[in-house]
């Protein structure tokens, strides 16, 4: 080390993890004035993660017990689908974890797709990886935006949101909208992406590993941010695995569970990607493995642009599927089809279906218990962030405030789908 | 998922074990289900996440639905994984409406999940299903002093009627 | 007044004559007269507030990421209006955009902000779900934010675009610049619920703005004794 650095006092190798247990140890001194502080963060917070209310019992600046207060943005999407057709469902459904708009959609349409027993054509099978995988990167870099944000690298989330905006226009290229797509529809997508879509889409999935890498070069090796996440909100892995936490924490933990590889479901067998999977367990991990995982999705999507096969993109039963609008003038069977598709809709034989898919934060299933109407009888999400958010009392505990403001950007919450 | 024969064994060895517990089992659309009495539910969790052959250790999901009117109303359903040979189970429980003024109960699986104590205050919060043994059984969703369970099926929806201008009178 | 335009030499002539104190007379008169716009103290007020809102860090569900995350970052700027500085305290805030619904558990909290929010506020209600509840017609939202709360520009669109926020923005600044009290007191009577600068929620005001609080009330008592229309 130089001089300098010998002066100022710094260590040798910054990358090296510091010191475990640089926290008052409560025991060890008694007779200190200990004074719990209750102080309530929120809902309302600078933090950008929606209206989450923390209940925190300080001491000095140690967080000593932490009591997370979530609903304040319920929205009774479980209940309003109840009342509605299942394809009207789809646009409720996507509102809830509304980063990621279309895992939700899929997990409602894989599972009633399940309950009816319709097999979807393999073009519309590449077609909804090809977006599933556009709309992780899409959380990702929301999430690496507003947790820069959060620790204070500011500049990370015009550089994130640039990119961002490149996505929704990918979507708006396809969809016609940039967020709430209902693009999928149950027995494919509900339209082809048009003609100059697969030349941009192919653009970005080669330039975002090259962004990537500068997002990388600003934080991987950064004092502030190596200071505020390296051995910080550590909780060990069995502890993870009893909390139900599932996705890119459980992942930077060590263990390597991710339902793409698990669970086959659409074409990701037939891809070829790696899962990041951490050591530690700390924000830094959480942090390396999301920034791998938007990596190895633009790996995916260069795949499925390359295998996307010719074929209808939407199944062709229907009793199902709305007929194509160019056969309505011409035969009397499509306009009864879509007559009554629109006005009542399919009826689903009575069961129910568990579906569940991996989620850029975790396991995302779908629970739908059909009847026999025209309506679903019940439609549950198991979200992963609710499920996630019971880890970060752990996550804090015992820890400064200020490693857990940046534990739960890392944690990365939607209060969308904690609160459905 | 273990397929139907699997699950007819994965029953006969509780049934071996734990006499009673498993009323039956269903195979639909590729999903295992076992149907147990609400009573007995931990036994069949506990037997189910312990014994060497089985080690379904992972609750992915806990929930509820309400399958108004067929009686009995509600049922609790537990997802469980076996992450070594990745297979899926689901355990349900079927509770009865007492009537009146009473909740149906059921015992709490936080001590073998941890990760049930939100889901079951959610449950509770939507269902009015009291789950015996949970820490802190309180509201999680709605406000804490809110009066009904709003995803039972007799609960109305809500909102307020959509006014038309130049039909209907908003302020008299 | 007619502008001759004069060449560069003459006006770095004028400048330094006006800085040696040289000017005088006619040519002081229109050197002043083309530097100088007179108007109302009113309106130049009314163009300072418009121009330099304070938007308060509030986001809710699914708008919020459209705004204010969206329309802070490079694409759809908000700087170029004199918006970018966010303020996260209610009490440094001039405009609070409701971006998302407006849940049972959470109208209260968002009153409460409003309330302290120093005067003069705005109000946008942004998307379907703070205009009028959307498509959640349940028992868990509000329908619509201006059922507890008054509201001045409403951002229709599920969610809008951020050009439709920018539009919905550059509106509210037209109406500031005509009138920055947008008379949400006078439109619902709603006298009772300030917080006066003198430190907590029930502290008193100061003689002077208890007087001219008690006549505006007393005006609009009479307004409504005498069946206003628009005082409902």
């Amino acid at each position: 080390m130089t001089e300098r650095q010998a002066e100022v006092g710094m260590s040798t190798d910054m990358l090296e993890t510091p010191p475990a247990s640089t926290f008052v140890d409560r025991d060890a001194t008694p007779d200190r004035d200990t004074e719990i502080m209750t102080v309530n963060v929120g809902p309302h917070h600078p933090a950008t993660h929606g209206v989450l209310r923390l209940v925190v019992d300080l001491e000095g600046e140690l967080v000593r017990e932490l009591r997370p207060v979530i609903g304040y943005v319920h929205t009774g999407i479980e209940k309003s689908c109840e009342d509605k057709s299942y394809w009207k469902v789809i646009p409720f459904v996507e509102r809830m974890d509304y980063v990621s708009y279309f895992f939700q959609m899929e997990a409602f349409c894989g599972a009633v797709e399940r309950l009816i027993d319709l097999e979807i054509p393999p073009r519309a099978k590449y077609l909804r990886t090809l977006f599933l995988e556009l709309n992780r990167i899409h959380s990702h870099l929301v999430w690496l935006g507003t947790t820069a944000l959060d620790l204070g690298a500011i500049s990370m989330l015009w550089y994130c949101f640039r990119e961002r905006d490149k996505i929704l226009d990918l979507f708006e290229m396809a969809t016609g909208q940039r967020m709430h797509t209902r693009y999928f529809q149950v027995g494919g997508v509900i339209e082809d992406i048009p003609v100059g879509f697969e030349a941009k889409c192919r653009r970005f999935a080669e330039e975002m590993p090259i962004r990537v890498g500068q997002y990388e070069d600003l934080l991987d090796r950064n004092e502030v941010f190596l200071q505020r996440t390296k051995g910080t909100g550590i909780v060990p892995r069995e502890r993870l695995l009893e909390l139900g936490v599932t996705g890119p924490l459980l992942r930077a933990a060590g263990e390597p569970w991710d339902l793409r590889k698990a669970f086959d479901y659409l074409v990701y067998p037939e891809m070829d990607f790696k899962i990041p999977v951490g050591t530690v367990g700390d924000n830094y991990d959480r942090y390396r493995v999301r920034v791998a995982e938007m990596v190895e999705s633009s790996r995916i999507v260069s795949q499925c642009l390359d295998a996307l096969p010719e074929g209808p993109y939407i199944a062709d039963d229907r009793k199902y599927v709305l007929p194509p609008r160019s056969e309505l003038s011409t035969s009397m069977e499509s306009l009864i089809h879509h007559f009554k598709l629109v006005t009542e809709g399919y009826r689903v034989a009575p069961g129910e279906v568990y579906y569940s898919i991996e989620g850029p934060r975790g396991e995302l299933g779908c629970f739908v218990v059909a009847d026999g109407s025209a309506k679903p009888a019940r439609v549950h999400y198991r979200d992963p962030s609710f499920v996630n958010l019971q880890a970060f009392r752990e996550m804090a505990l015992d820890g400064y405030v200020a490693d857990m403001i940046a534990s739960l950007g890392m944690l990365d919450p939607i209060l969308g789908g904690v609160d459905r | 998922m273990p397929d139907a024969p699997g699950l007819e064994l994965i029953r006969g060895e509780i049934e071996r074990d734990r006499p009673g517990a498993v009323l039956a089992t269903s195979y639909d659309r590729a999903q295992a289900a076992l149907l147990v009495d609400p009573a007995r539910v931990t036994e069949v969790l506990t037997w189910l996440r312990d014994q060497p052959g089985q080690r379904y250790d992972f609750l992915s999901s806990l929930h509820a639905a309400d399958y108004l009117p067929n009686e009995p109303r509600f049922g609790v359903h537990y997802e469980l994984i076996n992450r070594d040979r990745v297979e899926r189970v689901r355990v349900k429980a079927m509770l009865p409406d007492p009537g009146g003024e009473k909740l149906p109960e059921i015992d709490s699986c936080v001590e073998l999940f941890p990760t049930a104590e939100a889901q079951e205050r959610e449950v509770f919060d939507f269902f009015g299903i009291v789950f015996r043994g949970h820490p802190n059984l309180t509201r999680i969703l709605m406000p804490e002093d809110y009066v009904g369970w709003p995803q039972r099926r007799d609960f109305p929806i809500g909102g307020e009627p959509v006014t038309f201008t130049y039909s209907e009178q908003r302020y008299d | 007044m007619e502008v001759e335009r004069r060449s560069l030499r003459e006006k770095q002539v004028t400048a330094r004559d006006l800085l040696r104190g040289d000017l005088e007379g006619d040519d002081l008169e229109r050197y002043v007269e083309e530097r100088v716009v007179t108007t109302t103290f009113e309106k130049v007020q009314n163009w300072a507030r418009a121009n330099s809102i304070f938007p308060l860090t509030f986001g809710l569900a699914c708008c919020a990421i459209e705004a204010p995350i969206s329309i802070v970052t490079a694409r759809y700027d908000l700087a170029r209006f004199g918006a970018e500085a966010l303020r996260a305290s209610p009490r440094q805030a001039d405009l609070i955009i409701l971006s998302g619904r407006v849940s049972i558990k959470m109208a209260p909290v968002v009153r409460r902000l409003y309330d302290q929010m120093l005067e003069p506020k705005w109000v946008m209600a942004m998307g379907a779900c703070s205009s009028s509840a959307g498509m959640f017609a349940n028992y868990a939202v509000v329908q619509g934010a201006d059922k507890f709360m008054p509201v001045d520009i409403y951002v229709p669109g599920c969610p809008p675009r951020p050009e439709a926020v920018l539009y919905g923005f550059t509106k509210l600044q037209r109406k500031i610049m005509e009138n920055a009290d947008q008379g949400w007191r006078r439109r619902y009577g709603a006298y009772g619920t300030e917080e006066w600068a003198r430190g907590g929620p029930r502290s008193e005001p100061s003689p002077e703005a208890a007087k001219a609080y008690e006549n505006a009330r007393r005006s609009v008592e009479e307004l409504r004794q005498s069946g206003e229309p628009s005082l409902a």
